[in-house]
């Protein structure tokens, strides 16, 4: 083969090879219930550091998408804030994770609401990219080992958390 | 004398005052074309979601402590990422945004150049010597088989 035709082919595979990287870095199809759940570090929302999901392996996570600017994320913090306060402990906990919102707007919101359980910032969307999610707000049950076992696109009410998340929860210690 | 210099002072400073302001102040309208609304995907500009009001608040709250547009950008660029820059920076990995086009484009434009030259070359077009017209009329052949035709059909 001529040292043409190998610069030839080695352009057509180049601009092959590019194509296909496009797609398949936009075709994200995100995370599904049984998949590992994304684990990638973020800043704390308050209190300066990083901090992420690998952090609470051993736990159960239910991991919460939201934003200040997301009237369906106002609407579920008060059930979310409820169930935290009721399961958490050793072997749970909520998650929150701030996506592509202002730092400042994010703090006030979770003064308002009174919202107890640790926050992430995704300032640039980089883990709900992760994730694929589609919009705001949408939470994941993952369970101790990191495996997804829930997956609620849209906000959560008293009765999802009670009937669909807390079933596969272990059960409270009376 | 004195008046006309005075007139002609008064002008340049009338024509320079604008672009000084423009300098030195931030403003909205000229930021919202060069950042991003980043769950929106376009242009700040072009965005009508509650999360590009809230950026244009923050920016708004920018411009009256009276931070440039340099400032407000790296402000920007701390809540959101770089995401938010319309334009990539010109530094580290990103200017590679900038100069890889350039290179490109100048490879293509030598690459045709050379295959131009070697076409040429090969007799593909016309050379420097072959600046001749191509004959008119028809070949001297031709013209005796036209002739003889003509005859044939002459009544």
């Amino acid at each position: 083969m001529s040292v043409r035709s190998v610069i030839a082919v080695l352009g057509v595979l180049a601009v092959v090879g590019l194509l296909v990287f496009g797609l398949a870095s936009k075709g994200s199809s995100g995370v599904e219930v049984g998949d590992m759940a994304p684990s990638s570090a973020m800043p704390r929302l308050e209190g300066g550091g990083d901090g992420s999901l690998a952090s609470y392996r051993g736990k159960w996570v239910l991991v919460n998408f939201w934003a200040s600017w997301c009237p369906p994320c106002r609407a579920e913090a008060p059930a979310l804030e409820e169930f935290q306060r009721r399961r958490r402990g050793p072997g749970f906990t909520v998650l929150g994770i701030d996506s592509r919102d202002l730092s400042g707007d994010g703090r006030a919101f979770v003064r308002r609401y009174g919202l107890s359980y640790p926050q992430l910032r995704d300032a640039n969307g980089d883990a709900s990219h992760d994730y694929g999610t589609t919009g705001l707000p949408e939470s994941y049950l993952v369970d101790p080992r990191g495996v997804v076992r829930l997956h609620a696109v849209g906000p959560v009410d008293e009765e999802y958390l009670r009937d669909e998340v807390e079933s596969l929860l272990p059960k409270e210690k009376s | 004398m004195r008046a006309r210099l005075g007139l002609l002072a008064a002008l340049t400073l009338a024509l320079l005052a604008p672009s000084a302001s423009a300098a030195g102040q931030a403003s909205l309208t000229e930021l919202e074309k060069e950042v991003m609304c980043p769950v929106c995907g376009t242009l700040l500009q072009l965005a009508e979601s509650p999360q590009a009001q809230r950026e244009r608040v923050f920016i708004e709250r920018q411009i009256d402590a009276g931070k440039s547009e340099a400032e407000i950008k790296d402000a920007l660029v701390a809540e959101y990422g770089n995401e938010v820059l319309a334009l990539p920076p010109d530094s580290g990995f990103s200017l590679s945004a900038y100069v890889v086009p350039i290179v490109a484009l100048l490879i293509a434009a030598v690459a045709l150049a050379l295959g131009v030259l070697r076409w040429r070359r090969a007799g593909g077009g016309p050379s420097d010597g072959d600046t001749a017209a191509p004959p008119l009329g028809p070949s001297e052949q031709d013209s005796e088989r036209l002739d003889a035709d003509l005859a044939r059909y002459d009544l």
